[in-house]
């Protein structure tokens, strides 16, 4: 599982020497590219398989701190089974919850399939000594984390010590143990896409299984664009050392329409093989929903409503 | 709880995900049977005919009138009429005509894009989402222009010229029009169009917004036909051709108009370098280099046809376009997923495939992406040839079709020169992210249209038009308006 | 008993040198022996012209201007000279004032002509006035010196290198202005000037595939069959007046080039 990081092309030097080298994104021409992958049209058969795959990607999340074991559980009923009325509906990939609720949820998923995937490291700021964000991952995993959602010290990438950041990610990935580890850029604060390029490629140089963009606090996290640059980062380390990192867009994804964008963006940068949830995730609460809503209009052939579908 | 693996499993991941078709209806569409000649505001009946075709299939779609010369006198004499009276009109009521024009164009616009796609062949994604809305556009800037003359050209006098003559290309037949005629109504001229042989049906669809918007009669003539027509145009009494088309057939009329004293201007031929420097955004430039070939099938005159990469970089921007050209989806013209249609005609097809016979011949290393074309109509893969040699035909000439040729540099200099080495000088591309290399690179290329960091980008408000051989005069923005009006009162100041 | 003048040898002008005619023929005009030029030596013209073009059109604006104005600096201080070649002095002096005229536009142009453009997208767009690049002129009779002045003067002021064919008739005025060009600071390519009979010279340089654009406001009866061969590279074909000034003289040789640049972060 603990995969030694492999470099991308560049990353040979010293890593405050080949970070310029690790090329730059045209902002107009990026947002273009995924504006013009927004039309795709995806219909009928293609479209039912489309939704169903986004369900099955989802990390069903609650990162509030009023959760309780009660609103955990409940949403642990949904992930296992998100139409109570069709068992055809497959669960979704994950549950992502606060390490303290990580008891709660592993009992409910216990022999489901569904993993438990739990923010760490000080999130969503990150703005905390080292030690104390390895001892958060830690306890995650010693709870029962399946996974680790980390976020990146953005301090630090902002004013320029890379390395810090790159070990840091190396620290904490070792910290995971079997788990695995997606790594979250907090695009939003990074400011520009160059700065989503080099920070996508310094995670996974630096070890992480997943990247991700967001941690769903901030206005504005997930986009197309965003998630454009980063999966043709994912391409670039694939096409170069042969890896293959996952991604995980998270925050403001909020219809059905608006996951199969997303999904038809992997397919078309990525292709078929990330068309998985062990390689590609959607960090969401309320599309669910709204997929289950599209699957039945699907079905049935007509409009649903909100009140046939559970709110957890 | 096994039943979840069990569901989980039910839908296995596919080896391709592929898209169910999304054809566009065509049920918004009305084709005539058989079209006349829209002369002096009237379907006029021709003595002959031709069958306009579908080139997605070769099904036929209507019979299209063949104007003789006697019919294109006619159209003339009708713009003469009208000229008239509408080149007294005041500038704001000209200008009103073309606002509605612009409003009906943008209301239409999804039945012109169907039926372009139709008749033409090209995406309709492109003639929904670029030709139409675009059109629309030039008839919108152009209408403002209509009584603002006076500060478009200060210190002259801008007059009409009277009658202009114009032949447009198929391969952005709405657009081309919209070019053509736009500028040449804001100025207070008549006009006689001749839309191209193959794609005459939306051209024949205006004539319905013309109706619609109440234009004068005459003030638009649109005449079909084929080359015989476009000459009986040429050598009618017209006071200006504006011809958008081949070099060979630009310098055929040029000679035809030698020693007479009607305008011309000429929108011919390309053969653009694309050069891409090592410190580019690569995937952005290899977005730029697809959409600059690949885009409506490369029936482009200012397509990037000529790849000029940096050595330092060749290995990456060539897999990385094998690995895009692979992803792009050729089909059905009207499925809005397409991202290549179908090739205009048969004539250009075989062009095509003489050419990459040609090309291959020469000893160029050819990639073509693994795609399954339509069985009937008219289809060529995306290609690319690599190893081409700077003297080889495809290096050279204009294939107008799918077909990178891909070419080597060392440094700038070396770029420029190979770049500026052709005849012709419409356009050109360049992808760097070094600002001053960008402005030292855009001084030197002689084309008339620089795109750094994009390409095939068009705008109203910006001027179009070639240097050397791809023609003279521009078309689009302030520079526009010049080619369709006279300024012989107020020219010498001073002196 | 008077002293016996030294005549002078009327050679023709390239390359900013006065080489005799390539085919060593001369013939009479204006009661002098005068170079009778070739074809081969419109050939050579439009090759020193093509190279001197670049550096003079990437000269700085405000450099131009200079040296346009140091023209009409030489051609004052030999005012009575060129009033003895054309219809007199008054002419000497509208032709002299005319280069002042031009050389002010050297550095005016671009903002007159040019434009940033304002399109629907997230681009930066701007239109630039570019020289197209090698010129040929076909000079007017009349007036002789005037009308040589009016036509190179536009022509050169937007950045393009000439050949010029001088009067037939009246070339002496033409040869005079190229020896204030040669001392005067134009780069040597940037104005050749042949004189030799109109009907066997333009031909060659209205066909040369070489020459980007073509004045043809001397060429009279020719006008046709010229324009007919400029067709051939699809020369831009310069209809212009024999005594005029105007910025729009200048545009004619002129190229629009439009380049778009992303705006993004």
């Amino acid at each position: 599982m603990a995969q030694a990081p492999v470099l991308p092309r560049g990353f040979e030097l010293p890593l405050k020497q080949r970070l310029p080298r690790i090329g730059s994104v045209d902002q107009v021409a990026v947002e273009a590219r995924a504006g013009e992958l927004a039309k795709r049209s995806i219909k009928k058969e293609s479209k039912i398989w489309a939704l169903e795959l986004a369900l099955r990607c989802c990390d069903l999340t609650t990162l509030e701190g009023s959760d309780t074991p009660g609103k955990v559980a409940a949403l642990c009923s949904k992930a296992i089974r998100p139409d109570p009325t069709d068992p055809n509906i497959p669960s979704v990939a994950a549950v992502c919850v606060y390490p303290n609720l990580i008891p709660t949820a592993k009992e409910r998923l216990a022999g489901t399939g569904v993993k438990i995937a739990s923010v760490a490291t000080y999130f969503p700021s990150g703005q905390a000594p080292l030690d104390v964000k390895l001892r958060d991952v830690e306890d995650a995993v010693a709870m029962g984390a399946d996974e680790i959602d980390m976020v990146i010290d953005r301090g630090a990438f902002l004013s320029g010590r890379y390395a810090t950041v790159y070990e840091e990610i190396v620290r904490i990935k070792e910290a995971c143990g079997e788990a695995h580890l997606k790594v979250i850029l907090e695009v939003t604060e990074l400011g520009t896409y160059d700065n989503v390029r080099r920070a996508s490629l310094l995670a996974m140089a630096a070890g992480g299984d997943f990247i991700k963009t967001s941690t769903g606090k901030l206005p504005g996290a997930a986009t197309l664009p965003v998630q454009l640059v980063m999966l043709e980062a994912i391409r670039d380390v694939h096409e170069e050392t042969g890896r293959k990192v996952g991604m995980k867009p998270a925050g403001g994804i909020r219809t059905a329409k608006n996951a199969i964008q997303y999904l038809v963006q992997v397919h078309e940068t990525l292709g078929p093989d990330w068309l998985t949830p062990d390689l590609y995730r959607i960090g969401a609460s309320s599309l669910v929903n709204d997929i289950l809503m599209q699957l039945r209009t699907q079905r049935t052939g007509f409009y649903s409503g909100k009140d046939y579908f559970t709110n957890d | 709880m096994t039943d979840v693996e069990k569901r989980q499993d039910r839908s296995p991941v596919p080896t391709d995900w592929t898209y169910a078709p999304a054809p566009e209806s065509t049920s918004i569409l009305t084709i005539e049977e058989r079209y006349g000649l829209y002369i002096g505001g009237e379907w006029q009946k021709a003595k002959e005919h031709f069958t306009t075709i579908s080139p997605r299939d070769e099904s036929p779609l209507a019979e299209v009138a063949q104007a003789s010369e006697a019919d294109v006198h006619d159209a003339v004499a009708a713009a003469r009429t009208a000229f008239k009276t509408w080149s007294k009109l005041p500038g704001a009521e000209r200008s009103k005509y073309m606002f509605r024009i612009a409003r009906i164009l943008a209301e239409r616009a999804r039945e012109f894009a169907v039926l372009e796609s139709l008749n033409g062949g090209k995406p309709i994604k492109e003639s929904r989402d670029v030709d139409l809305p675009l059109a629309a556009a030039h008839f919108f800037y152009y209408a403002g222009w209509a009584d603002k003359l006076e500060y478009a050209f200060p210190n002259r006098t801008p007059q009409p010229l009277g009658v202009c003559g114009q032949i447009i290309p198929w391969n952005f037949p709405m657009l081309m029009l919209a070019w053509k005629i736009a500028p040449a109504l804001a100025a207070g001229n008549s006009v006689v169009l001749k839309p191209a042989e193959t794609t005459p049906l939306t051209a024949l669809l205006f004539c319905d917004v013309l109706r619609q918007a109440g234009l004068p009669a005459g003030v638009v003539n649109i005449v079909t036909g084929d080359g015989s027509t476009g000459a009986a145009l040429v050598d009618s009494d017209v006071d200006k051709i504006a011809f958008t088309g081949s070099t060979q057939v630009g310098k055929a009329i040029q000679r035809r108009l030698a020693g007479t004293e009607k305008k011309l201007t000429l929108e011919l031929g390309g053969k653009a370098a694309n050069i891409v420097f090592d410190d580019c955004a690569i995937d952005q430039t290899v977005e730029g280099i697809v959409n600059g070939i690949y885009f409506n099938q490369g029936h482009v005159c200012c397509a990037g046809s000529r790849l000029f990469v940096q050595e330092s970089i060749y290995e990456p921007v060539i897999a990385k376009l094998k690995q895009r050209m692979a992803t792009l989806r050729i089909g059905d013209p009207l499925d809005k997923n397409t991202d290549v249609g179908a090739i205009n005609s048969r004539e250009q097809l075989t062009r095509i495939e003489e050419l990459v016979e040609a090309g291959k011949e020469e000893g160029a290393e050819i990639y073509q992406p693994p795609c399954r074309l339509p069985e009937q109509g008219y289809w060529f893969a995306p290609t690319v040839f690599t190893n081409v040699a700077q003297s080889a035909r495809i290096a050279q000439e204009e294939i107008f079709g799918p077909v990178l040729s891909v070419l080597t540099f060392r440094t700038p200099e070396e770029a420029v020169e190979k770049a500026n080495n052709t005849p012709y000088g419409l356009s050109a591309g360049v992808w760097t992210e070094k600002g001053s290399r960008i402005l030292w690179m855009a001084e030197r290329l002689r084309a008339g249209v620089v795109w750094a960091n994009t390409f095939n980008r068009f705008d109203p408000t910006s001027p179009f038009g070639g240097y050397k051989e791809s023609g003279f005069g521009r078309e689009g923005g302030l520079h526009g308006m010049e080619p369709y009006l006279t300024f012989d009162a107020a020219e010498t100041f001073g002196g | 008993m008077p002293r016996l003048p030294v005549k002078k040898t009327y050679k023709l002008f390239i390359g900013g040198a006065f080489p005799r005619s390539e085919s060593g023929r001369t013939y009479e005009a204006q009661e002098q022996n005068v170079a009778l030029a070739s074809r081969k030596d419109v050939r050579d013209a439009v090759q020193a012209a093509r190279s001197g073009q670049p550096k003079w059109a990437s000269a700085t604006a405000y450099n131009r201007g200079q040296v346009l104005y140091r023209v009409a600096e030489m051609m004052e201080a030999r005012l009575s000279e060129f009033a003895g070649l054309c219809s007199g002095k008054e002419e000497v002096e509208r032709a002299i004032d005319r280069w002042v005229w031009y050389a002010g536009f050297a550095d005016k142009l671009t903002q007159v002509l040019g434009s940033t453009n304002p399109v629907a997208g997230p681009y930066f767009n701007f239109t630039i006035p570019e020289p197209t690049g090698v010129v040929g002129i076909v000079a007017p009779d009349e007036p002789a010196l005037l009308g040589l002045v009016s036509r190179i003067a536009p022509a050169i002021t937007g950045g393009n290198a000439v050949v010029v064919l001088a009067s037939e008739t009246q070339p002496l005025a033409a040869i005079e202005l190229a020896e204030v060009l040669a001392t005067s600071d134009v780069p040597g390519g940037l104005v050749n000037i042949l004189t030799g009979k109109r009907a066997e010279l333009a031909p060659w340089l209205a066909s040369h595939m070489d020459v980007n654009a073509i004045d043809l406001t001397g060429a009279d009866g020719l006008r046709a069959d010229l324009e007919r061969a400029a067709a051939d590279n699809v020369k831009r074909v310069v209809l212009g007046k024999p005594d005029t000034q105007s910025l729009y003289e200048i545009s004619a040789f002129l190229e629009l080039k439009t380049v778009w640049h992303p705006i993004g972060v």
